[in-house]
């Protein structure tokens, strides 16, 4: 009897129990060899090489971080010069932003559930899919190759004319980000075409999981925002390297043109870093608290409209770069539309947990994080559009604290969420529950330790990017750094018990979360081609936890 | 009540007519949230414990919400939002647009320090002297890269841009020193590029004029000066006059109100001119120093396109002081009360 | 793209497209093919909107040097140029239709003539970017031409030469697409089942068309 046979008879049930199938391995026992890995075309596997590569970067970026954070502990010079310090931060930002928050959940857990939650056998492209984590890493070699021949200190804003004169290894990095474009276009390219033609029969666009549109409109804005980056980015190089004059003011050009062109990009790339993380916790919200999504379409809407009002919003960046007065209130009341859409999702997922049934979990734990770090991130980020406010806050700590909210905040609860959640389908082994439960109240207590002071930081008006500080910011400072830490060891505790749990951990069921989602519609851990037999019939929409009425096989529980 | 919230949201105190409106709505925002989030996290710790799982395998109800509560959900924090966006856009409005009877200060950023010209008075580096009560309009540039002029007691930010002016304005409310901030990463040093801005009483306001006149700077600003910049004279139109003679300004532009080959420069600022394009525009800061950045850019109707840029051929103090010379050159007829901004037009 | 089969069929004997092994059929992977074309083409648009807004800011900025200087390019090289990309637009479209009725000698030739017209594109930009060296009309500090010496004359020539120069990239990409096909249509590879290849080949090379129909105003016109 194959699992898929069994859910035939009872739609929207939890699939058939965990049978070992000697003609259908898993992926991950599917060919042993180094090059069945590393030349796979399976979706994946390649997931799961984005999961390894991305975490080595967060790791990376982590460490910066906190190099970051120690020098910031005493006014004056603590641990490092300047030009070093200047470096490190300009690194954080890099590699966080463009090496691990963009692919991260679009990298690894997209190209892993896509295809299994719209009932496919692969994406639209293996290929091209494959292609995209060695356009990351051939990025990420180059960029890294810069890194250590000398680093970059602009910032990862890149403002002109700075970036065009300073002296550092500005071209590497940057043509590095170009190559990582690439990368962000093929994976979102591959997503649009997967969601538009791979859906399996039966699975509607309004009966795809939450996730599924969220990654659509991620995909979405990856196409259409990245190739402007990339000719923002190969102009700056060349700027470097030739002194063309675009964006240098000595020779006529406009610094305040970059800064358009490079928000065109870069604030729709909050909402690449920010819509997957709610994708994710729409799945977590609904599977945890046992309930279908409360207001489904105005979730997925809402997705779709932060994708396209975050394409005209960028100008809020430059309320006080010189922009007319009547452009920064377009781009403040447009910026709002955005919080609108944000606290759609927000009463939605509140809404879910309504008359649900809450299984508290670690990723439910995350999502309480999330929650918490979304409402008030993106509350502080409406505060910003009014104008006025972003005029003594901008490029403050406030900004920094904002901004990490957001995209640590949310971002990270929800990839923290998504490993804890898809652990046991992706590896098939079970993670300790209360260590999880532990790490996440020590990184949800971390975060807010860090950031909480930085706001208040802001607010006392110290400007970010300083490597010593008056002294009246100390307090605070160390504050921050003490909350960096109590961060750092609760990803490390993750980091430990989730290894052990990769090698040791006990097996876990195909369902371990009776979620009724469509990625566990399968086996856990998958087998080489999704699922075997015949499709799977699909529920009325996904996590439909409802008693079913007419079932003809009685309810097991 | 306001001291109370300034000293938990680690306000620095508020020495500008606009610091206490943003603190307002700085206030009412912090609340707003705290009070929403309040709200949305009771209910959602409400419903953890309420609705917790009960057994394994648990089934639950279909709910989905009404038309109602979708509205709800979307026009509750659209009139929030588009609330703080009236009141926040207002306070804009407010600090975008530099009163009329303003003083004006050119700023200039370069790396890492501010300098500071008087129109009709002495120059400062990284001190910025002020009278109390009297609005202060900044003509921010820079001489190299993007740089940041912020003064947190007053709440208020200005990128400074080379190439171009940016403008912002203060009225501060108290007498003190209060800190200049870079806000804008500027290289190696960019955390040292701080300042003072020195309120000072109308009293000590007029004694410190009287003595930056008379050249006698014996005051710290000596000591802060840096040696590597030219020399100022004490009077800005004055170095503009001579700026002007020795580029050769005056081989095109009269200053007695005939026309040569170039329009004259008297009475030039405040008027109103024809360009080649058709438009009328009133000439201002922004206009004199565009056109002698970019000649071509806005030409006078009826005068050839020949002018030479001075883009790289003047510093921003040079080009200040010109725009300063050409301002003092107004004919008492067609003087319409102060400077115009020469940036951008209030929206009212 | 997907749609390339590993093996050939040989002469004569009708070529039977493969399904890939994760698509439900072949009209399914045909529309995922056609429909990653023109979201690739999309951000081949969005590349060159970057270039446009640079151009129209400049533009602004020094409305009369770029008036003078678009003047001292080459209308009639421009012109030429403009005709021979369009005639090769026209060939490419026809090399689809003959594909469709498995006319494999057509399209080869069809293709052959687009890649000539291509190559000619090429050596007339390239006696135009000679003409702007020799004149030392080029990019920003490497400006030094003396007809022309308002500020923004090095901006327009900077603008003039990533423009072009990043749509003769785009050509000589086309080019290398273009012959690949032609390759397999000579193994006569092309029949009604399968013209997937040659119609997103032949889309690549309108795009290509079409970012140079904006390019020639802008640049040689106004």
């Amino acid at each position: 009897m194959s699992p898929s046979s069994s859910i035939a008879a009872e739609p929207g049930a939890v699939p058939a129990p965990d049978e070992h199938h000697e003609h259908h391995p898993s992926y991950l026992v599917d060919g042993t060899t180094v090059k069945s890995w590393l030349l796979t075309l399976d979706h994946k596997r390649i997931g799961v090489m984005y999961l390894i590569w991305v975490l080595l970067f967060f790791l990376i970026g982590g460490i910066y971080a906190l190099v970051v954070r120690l020098e910031l502990l005493t006014p004056g010079p603590t641990l490092i010069d300047a030009m070093t310090y200047n470096r490190a931060f300009t690194m954080h930002g890099v590699v966080m932003i463009f090496l691990f928050m963009i692919p991260a959940i679009p990298g690894a857990f997209g190209n892993f559930m896509l295809p299994l939650m719209l009932g496919a056998k692969d994406v639209a492209f293996p290929r091209l899919n494959l292609l995209s984590l060695y356009l990351l890493l051939t990025g990420a070699v180059i960029a890294i190759w810069g890194m250590i021949n000398g680093g970059m200190d602009t910032g990862w804003t890149f403002y002109t004319p700075y970036s065009t004169h300073t002296t550092t290894t500005v071209a590497p990095i940057l043509f590095g980000a170009f190559i990582i474009g690439f990368s962000s276009i093929a994976t979102g390219l591959n997503f649009i075409v997967t969601t538009h033609t791979m859906r399996a029969p039966g699975i509607t666009w309004w009966k795809m999981p939450l996730f599924v549109w969220a990654m659509y409109a991620t995909a979405c804005i990856q196409v259409l925002a990245t190739p402007v980056l990339g000719l923002v980015l190969l102009l700056v190089v060349g700027e470097h390297i030739f002194h063309f004059g675009i964006f240098d003011p000595a020779q006529g050009g406009d610094p305040v043109l970059f800064q358009h062109l490079f928000w065109f990009y870069s604030h729709p790339a909050v909402y690449i870093m920010v819509l997957p993380a709610f994708g994710v916790m729409s799945e977590v919200v609904a599977a945890f608290s046992r309930k279908n999504i409360f207001g489904y379409r105005a979730v997925a809407f809402s997705s779709l409209g932060i994708a396209f009002v975050g394409f005209f919003a960028w100008g809020h960046h430059m309320f006080v770069s010189g922009q007319s007065t009547f452009n920064a209130g377009v781009f403040a009341v447009l910026t709002m539309l955005v919080g609108v859409f944000t606290a759609i999702k927000v009463f939605n997922w509140v809404g879910t947990v309504y008359k649900g049934a809450v299984d508290f979990k670690t990723p439910f734990a995350y999502f309480c994080g999330f929650l918490y770090f979304t409402v008030f991130g993106g509350m502080t980020g409406v505060a910003f559009a009014t104008a006025s406010l972003d005029v003594p806050w901008h490029d403050t700590y406030f900004v920094v604290a904002h901004f990490h909210f957001i995209m640590v905040g949310a971002t990270i609860m929800a990839f923290m969420a998504a490993i804890h959640y898809w652990f046991p389908k992706m590896f098939g082994k079970m993670y300790h529950e209360g260590w999880g439960l532990v790490s996440a109240a020590l990184i949800i207590l971390g975060f807010n330790a860090t950031f909480i002071p930085q706001f208040l930081l802001g607010n006392a008006g110290m400007p970010r990017r300083y490597y010593e500080y008056p002294e009246r910011f100390e307090t605070l400072n160390v504050a921050s750094t003490a909350g960096a830490s109590l961060l750092a060891f609760g990803f490390l505790i993750s980091a430990i018990y989730l290894t052990y749990a990769l090698v040791y951990g006990r097996r876990a069921a195909s369902n371990p979360w009776r979620s009724r989602g469509y990625e566990w519609m399968t086996e856990s851990p998958p087998p080489t081609h999704n699922f075997v037999g015949p499709q799977p019939t699909y529920s009325e929409e996904p996590h439909f936890y409802v008693e079913p009425k007419k079932a003809e096989v009685p309810d097991a529980v | 009540m306001n001291e109370l919230l300034n000293n938990i949201l680690f306000l620095p105190e508020q020495a500008s007519t606009f610091a206490e409106r943003v603190d307002n709505l700085h206030y009412f925002v912090v609340s707003v949230t705290m009070l929403s989030s309040l709200a949305v996290g009771t209910a959602a710790v409400f419903f953890f414990f309420r609705y917790r799982k009960r057994k394994p395998n648990q089934t639950t109800e279909y709910v989905v919400p009404s038309v109602k509560t979708e509205f709800l959900f979307v026009s509750l924090p659209l009139f929030f939002f588009l609330t703080w966006f009236v009141i926040g856009f207002r306070d804009f409005v407010f600090v975008s647009t530099p009163p009329k009877d303003a003083m004006d200060v050119y700023v200039m950023g370069k790396q890492w320090m501010w300098k500071f010209s008087y129109p009709e008075g002495p120059n400062g580096v990284n001190v910025l002297h002020v009278p109390a009560n009297r609005p202060v309009r900044l003509l921010i540039t820079s001489r190299d890269v993007l740089h940041s002029f912020f003064v947190p007691a007053f709440r208020i930010k200005m990128d400074a841009v080379p190439g171009r002016y940016t403008q912002t304005w203060f009225e501060a409310t108290k007498p003190g020193t209060y800190q200049i901030l870079c806000t804008e990463y500027c290289g190696l040093s960019h955390s040292k590029m701080l300042g003072e801005v020195v309120v000072l009483s109308p009293e000590e306001w007029d004694a410190w004029v009287k003595e930056q006149r008379k050249g006698a700077l014996q005051n710290r600003q000596d000591a802060l000066a840096d040696l590597s910049l030219e020399p100022h004279p004490a009077r800005m139109a004055e170095q503009g006059q001579k700026v002007a003679a020795e580029v050769g300004c005056f081989k095109c532009h009269t200053v007695n109100g005939e026309p040569h080959i170039g329009p004259t420069f008297l009475g030039m600022y405040g008027r109103t001119e024809t360009l080649d394009t058709g438009r009328d525009i009133r000439v201002d800061e922004a206009w004199i120093t565009q056109s002698m950045m970019d000649p071509g850019a806005h030409l006078v109707a009826g005068y050839p396109n020949v002018m030479p840029t001075f883009q790289g051929k003047l510093t921003g103090p040079q080009t200040a002081a010109i725009v300063e010379y050409i301002k003092t050159l107004r004919t008492p007829d067609i003087r319409t009360g102060a400077s115009q901004g020469p940036t951008y037009e209030p929206i009212q | 793209m997907q749609s390339s089969p590993a093996t050939a069929g040989a002469a004569g004997v009708p070529y039977r497209p493969q399904v890939a092994a994760h698509f439900a059929s072949l009209e399914v992977q045909n529309h995922a093919a056609r429909l990653g074309m023109w979201l690739f083409l999309a951000t081949e648009i969005l590349l060159f909107a970057g270039l446009f807004v640079i151009y129209a800011n400049y533009r602004f900025l020094f409305p009369e040097a770029f008036a003078l200087a678009s003047r001292e390019l080459n209308l009639n090289f421009g012109t030429f140029n403009t005709l021979l990309l369009i005639t090769s637009s026209f060939t490419a479209a026809m090399a689809v239709h003959y594909a469709k009725e498995a006319q494999n000698k057509k399209v080869v030739g069809m293709f052959v003539l687009t890649i000539l017209m291509a190559l000619g594109f090429l050596v007339v930009k390239y006696f135009e970017y000679e003409h702007k060296f020799h004149e030392h009309q080029l990019p920003g500090p490497y400006y030094a031409f003396p007809g022309l010496t308002l500020p923004g004359a090095s901006a327009y020539f900077t603008i003039y030469f990533l423009s072009t120069g990043l749509h003769a990239f785009h050509v000589i990409i086309g080019m290398i697409v273009l012959g690949w096909v032609t390759l397999k249509a000579m193994r006569n590879e092309f029949s009604h089942h399968n013209y997937t290849a040659v119609e997103l080949g032949s889309m690549y090379w309108h795009l290509v068309d079409l970012v140079w129909i904006f390019l020639f105003p802008m640049l040689y016109l106004i």
